[in-house]
C-alpha cells in the first residue's frame, strides 16, 4: 500500500516525496493551520499538540534509522471523540465523561498510530452520537467551514468540518444512522460507512451496538480508502467483527488519466425512488440529477428502484438504536469514572449524576429506549423493529442482486443554520431517512461531493451523493466513487470559506 | 470524586488523570440505605444501628412453630412446603467470562480488573471458551438438553457492583434445559440410610458475576455510612442452575444442594465453596395445605453459607409460614426476599418485591449467538468423568453400606484415594474403614488436603498395610501404630516396603503357637497367685492374663491365637 493523499488538496505527498519537510515540520504546519481557524469552527474538543509532535518526532527518528514507518507516516489525523485514545481525554461529547482519560486505545486508533498517522486531536460530536448537527455536543457547537452560520452535520460534525477546512488531512468518524455520511454531505468531504463488522468497534463508545460503525472521512476517495485499509480487519476484541482479512482498498483506484472514456460501462446502478421527490431540497435534487447524468456519461446504466420498506425503516431504526442506547449508557452512573454528583443516598446520587452529566437529547433517547424495552412493550417495539430490520435487509439485498450499487442523497437538504432545527427533534429525525436503512441492513455506503446547492443568501453549500454497495463490497464501491470523483471534478475549483493554509 | 479536570484542557499522553487512576483503586462510595431491611420503610436506613424490625417477631414465631404440632384442638391440617432452588455456581476458569482477568478468589481488592470488567466506555465482551466447555459438561452431568444454539441477553438494573448497568446473562434461550439430579435424602428411619429421588432441573444458563460491596462504618449493612466496591469478582463466570419446585423439606433441599456441589466438584468445573461464595443458593419456598394444587405465596431466602444452614433456614421459614397460615394471617406472607441470620437462627425480611422486577432483557448485541456443534457436545459427553451417583452405586456393589458409599463419594479426592486403594488390592470394607476412620481424622486434624495426602502416603502403602492386617502379619492395633509412620511417608510406595518397615521395627504379629505358648507359659509362671485364683473360679482374671501376654509380646501377639492358647493352658486339667 502506498500513501495516497488527495492530489489537489494537500501538498503532503509531494512534501514527503521530496523529503523537503519532516513529519515534525508537517505536524507543526498542520497544528498552526488547525489553530488559525479553530476559533471560527470549533471542530476540536481537545488538541494534543505535545503528543502529536512527539509522535512525529518518533516517525522522523525511524525514517532516519531506515525503519519502515507505515503507510500513513506523518499524516495528520483527527479522531472523533467517541473513539478511545489512551492518555488523551475522550468524552463522546458528554459532560458525563468530562476529563475521562481512557486506559486504552480503540482498535482503529491503535491501527492508525501503528501505520504512522499523527493524531492531532479529538473532534467534536453530538453527545454520544445522538444528533445530526453537532448542536447536541455537551461542550460547544461546531461551524460549517462553507458557511460558519450553518451546522456541519452530525454526529461526526467535528471530523467533517476539520477535514473540510484542512485542519487535518483525514479523520475517523462513526456512523450509527448516518453520522459519517450526512456531515460528509454537509461539509463536502468523502465519508465511508463500512459494512457492519468490517472495522472493529473495540474502543468506540457505544451508542447502538448493532448499528455502530467506525469509518474514515477524508478529502478524497483515495485517502478514505487508504485509511479504511489500515483500520479494517479482524479483531478478537470485538466478537461482532468479521473474520475477513483486511484488503488494500487503494489498489483498484486508477489515476484519472488512466481511465478510459466510459470507465463505468456495464455497471448497473439504481436510484432509490423513496429518497427522491417530495421533501427533498431542490438544490439536492439538482445535484443528484447532474451526478446521475455524469454517471451515465461514464457508461453506467442508471435506473430507478423502489424499496418500499425504506419508509418503515426510520421508526424501526429509532426503536432499535434507542433501546440499545438506553442499555449502553447505563454504565455512566458516576460510580467508577466520569462525573459524579454529591448525594447522601445511592439512588439520589444516580439521579443527580445522570441528570447533570447527560444532555436533554440523550435523556430523551434513554427514556424512549427504556420504554421500548419495558415488560409488555418489548414485543410491540423491539421485537417488531427487528422484524422490520430483517425485511429491509432482504429488500435492499435483493436490489443489490440486480444492481451493482444504489444511489441516493445522504440528506434531504444541504447544511442548515445553527438553531434552525434544534426546537423540533422530529424534523431532525426525518433527515436520517436517507441513511438509517443502510445501518439496519449493515451495508457499506460512501458519501462524496456531487455538486453544490446555491442558497438565497449566495452561499454555496456542498451536496453529497450516497453510493451503497453489497456487504463487504467496499473495494468495488470505492472504485465507483473514485471514478466519479476523478472525472466529475466537483471540488476542482471549490474551497470552503474557512480553510487552513498548510503551505 | 467530583469532576475530573477541565474538558478543554489538553490532555497529555501518559499523564494519569484522576479518572484513570480511579478504575484501578478501591474507592469509597456512599451508599446509605443500600440494603435496607424491613422496618426502614423510607429506604433511608437510619444511621444508628436499629435492629431489623421484623426479625424479632419472626424469631418468636419460629420458637412457637418449631414445637411442631399445632396446639389448638381444631381439626389438624397437614401443610406441605414447595421448594425450588436457584444455584449460582462459579465456574473455575483461569480467566473471567468476558475478559482476560484472573478469576481467582481472595486477591487484593481491585487487582484483577481491566477496562472490560470495569465497564469502561467502548469495551466489548469476548466469550471465554473454557467457560462454555465447563458449562456444557455440567449441563450434560445434570442430564439436561444442551442447546446447539443459545444466545446472550442483557439483564438490566442499576447497582454499584454491576459495572455496565447490566449483567450479561441468558434469558429465553439458555444453554441447558430440562435435566434432573438424583439425590439421596438421608433418612435415619431406614436401615439403608435413605432413598434416591429425582429433582428436576428447569434450566442452567451462563452469566457473569457481579462485584462485591463491602459496607463500612458499621458492623451491619444498615448502619454503614459508606461502601467499598471490589470488582475482582465482577465478570467471574457463573452457571445458574434453576431447579423445579420439586423439594418438600429442608433435608431434601440440602441433599439436592450437596449433590449439585458433588457433581460440580467431580466434574472439576467448580470448587463449590459456599463459604467463599463460589456456590450460592437462593431458595424459593411456599407452603400450602397438602393436596392443594395451587402454590402459596413464594418467599425467597438468601444468605446461607452451608447446606446445613440452608436446611435450618428452610425449616424455620416453613414453620414461620405454617404458623401464619394457622393463625389465619396468610396475608402476612408476602412475596419478598428474606435473609438467613445464622447468629439468630431466623430469617428476616430484606426487601419486598413490588410485583415482578422489570430487568428489560434484550439480546446482547455485542455477542453473536453461541453455536456449538454436535461433535463438540458428543466429545464432552464422552470425556465425562464418573459422577458421584455412579461412584456410590459402584461402592454399594462392592458390598459397602449406603452410608459408607455416600461418605466415600462426597469428595472427589476422597473417592480418588479410595479407588487407588482398591486398585492397589485393598479389600473394600477394611479400606473403607481406614479411609473414613483414622486417615480422615488425620487429614482433618493436620488440615491436610486429600490431594496432598497422595504425595505423602501412597495409596499402595496403605493398601499393603491393610493387606498385612488381613493376612494376619500384623494386628489391627499395630496397624494403628504403624499408620503415623506411613503418614510420615515412611511406607514408601508399598509393594513390600510396609512389610519391611514392620519387620524392621519388630512389629510382625506373633502367631506361631510354639512362640505364643512360651510367652503364655512364662506369664503364668510369673503370676502363680493369680493363676491359683483363676483356677479357683475367679475367671474374670482372663483379661489380666491377656494384658500381661500382650505386654510381654510388646503388643505383637496374634489376639485370636493368644486367646486360644491362653484358654488352653488356663483350663488345662491339673
Ligand atoms: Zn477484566
Amino acid at each position: 500500500m502506498r500513501l495516497v493523499i488527495a492530489s489537489t488538496s494537500t501538498p503532503l505527498q509531494l512534501a514527503r516525496a521530496s523529503r523537503s519537510r519532516s513529519a515534525v515540520e508537517i505536524t507543526q504546519t498542520y497544528l498552526r493551520g488547525l489553530k488559525s481557524v479553530e476559533g471560527r469552527l470549533g471542530s476540536f474538543l481537545a488538541v494534543d499538540e505535545e503528543g502529536a509532535l512527539a509522535q512525529a518526532a518518533a516517525i522522523d527518528a525511524r525514517i532516519a534509522a531506515g525503519e519502515d514507518v507505515g503507510p500513513l507516516a506523518g499524516v495528520p489525523i483527527g479522531i472523533k471523540d467517541n473513539l478511545c485514545t489512551q492518555g488523551l481525554a475522550t468524552t463522546a461529547g458528554s459532560k458525563q465523561l468530562d476529563g475521562y482519560v481512557p486506559p486504552y486505545d480503540a482498535t482503529a486508533v491503535a491501527r492508525l498510530r501503528a501505520a504512522g498517522a499523527v493524531l492531532l486531536g479529538k473532534t467534536n460530536m453530538d453527545e454520544f452520537g445522538m444528533g445530526s448537527s453537532c448542536e447536541n455536543s455537551g461542550f460547544q457547537p461546531t461551524h460549517n467551514p462553507w458557511d460558519p452560520e450553518r451546522v456541519p452535520g452530525g454526529s461526526s460534525g467535528g471530523s467533517a468540518s476539520a477535514v473540510a477546512a484542512n485542519q487535518v488531512v483525514a479523520a475517523l468518524g462513526s456512523d450509527t444512522g448516518g453520522s459519517i455520511r450526512q456531515p460528509a454531505s454537509f461539509c463536502g468531504v468523502v465519508g465511508v460507512k463500512p459494512t457492519f463488522g468490517r472495522v472493529s468497534r473495540n474502543g468506540l463508545v457505544a451508542y447502538a451496538s448493532s448499528l455502530d460503525c467506525v469509518g474514515p472521512m477524508a478529502q478524497s476517495v483515495a485517502d478514505a480508502a487508504a485509511l479504511l485499509s489500515v483500520i479494517a480487519g479482524p479483531d478478537t476484541a470485538d466478537s461482532t467483527c468479521s473474520q475477513r482479512a483486511a484488503e488494500d482498498f487503494t489498489t483498484g483506484l486508477l489515476p484519472a488519466e488512466q481511465l478510459g472514456s466510459t470507465p463505468l460501462a456495464g455497471r448497473r446502478l439504481a436510484v432509490i425512488r423513496e429518497t427522491t421527490g417530495e421533501g427533498v431540497d431542490a438544490g439536492v435534487s439538482a445535484a443528484l440529477s447532474s451526478a446521475i447524468q455524469h454517471l451515465k456519461s461514464l457508461g453506467a446504466e442508471v435506473e430507478e428502484v423502489s424499496l418500499p420498506s425504506f419508509a418503515v425503516g426510520l421508526p424501526a431504526y429509532y426503536v432499535i438504536a434507542l433501546s440499545e442506547a438506553s442499555s449502553n449508557l447505563s454504565r455512566y452512573d458516576g460510580v467508577r469514572y466520569g462525573h459524579r454528583a454529591e448525594a447522601d443516598e445511592l439512588w439520589e446520587m444516580y439521579g443527580k449524576t445522570r441528570h447533570a452529566g447527560l444532555g436533554s437529547e440523550v435523556a430523551r433517547r434513554i427514556l424512549m429506549g427504556t420504554y421500548a424495552l419495558s415488560a409488555g412493550y418489548y414485543d410491540a417495539y423491539y421485537k417488531r423493529a427487528q422484524q422490520v430490520r430483517t425485511l429491509i435487509q432482504r429488500e435492499v439485498g435483493a436490489a443489490l442482486q440486480q444492481y451493482d450499487a444504489l444511489l441516493c442523497p445522504a440528506a434531504p437538504t444541504p447544511a442548515y443554520k445553527l438553531g434552525e432545527k434544534t426546537s423540533d427533534p422530529l424534523a431532525m429525525y426525518k433527515g436520517d431517512l436517507m441513511t438509517v436503512n443502510l445501518n439496519l441492513a449493515g451495508l457499506p455506503a460512501v458519501c462524496l461531493p456531487c455538486g453544490f446547492a446555491e442558497q438565497p443568501g449566495g452561499a454555496k453549500l456542498p451536496v453529497g451523493v450516497q453510493m451503497i454497495g453489497r456487504a463487504f463490497g467496499e473495494a468495488e464501491l470505492l472504485q465507483l466513487a473514485h471514478v466519479f470523483e476523478q472525472t466529475a471534478g466537483v471540488m476542482a475549483e471549490a474551497r470552503p470559506v474557512v480553510h487552513a493554509a498548510t503551505q | 470524586m467530583a469532576v475530573c479536570g477541565s474538558m478543554r484542557a489538553l490532555a497529555r499522553a501518559g499523564v494519569q488523570g484522576p479518572c484513570q487512576r480511579l478504575w484501578a483503586v478501591s474507592q469509597q462510595l456512599r451508599l446509605f440505605g443500600v440494603c435496607r431491611r424491613a422496618g426502614s420503610s423510607s429506604g433511608l436506613a437510619a444511621a444508628g444501628a436499629a435492629p431489623p424490625g421484623r426479625a424479632g417477631l419472626a424469631c418468636a414465631a419460629s420458637a412457637a412453630a418449631t414445637d411442631a404440632a399445632p396446639s389448638s384442638s381444631k381439626q389438624k391440617v397437614e401443610y406441605e412446603a414447595v421448594i425450588g432452588i436457584e444455584t449460582h455456581v462459579q465456574l473455575n476458569t483461569a480467566t473471567k467470562a468476558f475478559c482476560g482477568c484472573a478469576s481467582e478468589f481472595g486477591a487484593e481488592p481491585n487487582s484483577n480488573v481491566c477496562p472490560i470488567c470495569l465497564g469502561h466506555p467502548g469495551t466489548l465482551p469476548a466469550l471465554n471458551a473454557e467457560m462454555v466447555r465447563k458449562a456444557v459438561l455440567a449441563g450434560l452431568a445434570l442430564n439436561a438438553r444442551v442447546a446447539l444454539e443459545s444466545k446472550f441477553d442483557r439483564k438490566q438494573y442499576f447497582y454499584p457492583d454491576l459495572p455496565k448497568g447490566y449483567q450479561i446473562s441468558q434469558y429465553d434461550v439458555p444453554l441447558c434445559e430440562g435435566g434432573w439430579v438424583e439425590v439421596v435424602v438421608p433418612d435415619s428411619s431406614t436401615a439403608t440410610g435413605g432413598s434416591p429421588r429425582r429433582i428436576g432441573v428447569t434450566r442452567a444458563h451462563l452469566e457473569e458475576d457481579a462485584g462485591k460491596l463491602v459496607h463500612g462504618g458499621a458492623a451491619s449493612l444498615s448502619g454503614s455510612d459508606y461502601s467499598l466496591a471490589d470488582y475482582n469478582r465482577g465478570g467471574v463466570p457463573l452457571l445458574e442452575i434453576v431447579s423445579e419446585p420439586d423439594m418438600r423439606s429442608g433435608a431434601e433441599a440440602a441433599a439436592y444442594g450437596a449433590e449439585l456441589r458433588r457433581i460440580m466438584r467431580f466434574l472439576g468445573v467448580s470448587d463449590g465453596n459456599m463459604a467463599e461464595g463460589s456456590m450460592r443458593c437462593d431458595v424459593n419456598i411456599s407452603v400450602r395445605p397438602a393436596g392443594r394444587a395451587a402454590f402459596g405465596t413464594k418467599v425467597e431466602i438468601k444468605n446461607m453459607n452451608s447446606f446445613n444452614a440452608m436446611q435450618r433456614a428452610i425449616e424455620f421459614e416453613v414453620a414461620r409460614q405454617v404458623e401464619l397460615l394457622e393463625a389465619g394471617r396468610e396475608g402476612e406472607i408476602v412475596q419478598e426476599t428474606r435473609l438467613w441470620d445464622e447468629g439468630r437462627q431466623c430469617t428476616y425480611s430484606m426487601r419486598r418485591k413490588e410485583g415482578l422486577a422489570d430487568y428489560r432483557y434484550f439480546p446482547e448485541p455485542d455477542l453473536p449467538p453461541l453455536v456449538l456443534s454436535q461433535a463438540y457436545v458428543d466429545e464432552l459427553q464422552a470425556s465425562m468423568p464418573e459422577l458421584p451417583a455412579a461412584v456410590r452405586q459402584r461402592y454399594a456393589s462392592l458390598g459397602l453400606s449406603q452410608y459408607d458409599a455416600v461418605v466415600l463419594s462426597d469428595e472427589p479426592a476422597v473417592a480418588r484415594y479410595f479407588d487407588a486403594l482398591l486398585a492397589a488390592g485393598a479389600p473394600a470394607k477394611p479400606a473403607a474403614n481406614w479411609v473414613q476412620g483414622d486417615v480422615m481424622a488425620h487429614c482433618k486434624e493436620a488440615k491436610l488436603a486429600w490431594e496432598a495426602l497422595l504425595g505423602v502416603m501412597a495409596p499402595a502403602a496403605l493398601a499393603e498395610m491393610i493387606q498385612l492386617i488381613e493376612d494376619g502379619t500384623i494386628s489391627g492395633k499395630i496397624g494403628k501404630e504403624v499408620l503415623p509412620a506411613l503418614l510420615a511417608g515412611e511406607g514408601g510406595a508399598g509393594g513390600g516396603s510396609v512389610r519391611a518397615l514392620v519387620e524392621a521395627r519388630g512389629l510382625v504379629q506373633i502367631s506361631d503357637p510354639a512362640a505364643l505358648g512360651a510367652i503364655v507359659d512364662s506369664v503364668l509362671a510369673a503370676n502363680p497367685k493369680q493363676l491359683e485364683q483363676y483356677r479357683g473360679g475367679k475367671t474374670k482374671l482372663q483379661g489380666f492374663f491377656v494384658g500381661a501376654v500382650m505386654k510381654e509380646s510388646k503388643g505383637r501377639a496374634n489376639p485370636a491365637e493368644l486367646n486360644r492358647i491362653l484358654m488352653e493352658r488356663l483350663n488345662a486339667p491339673q
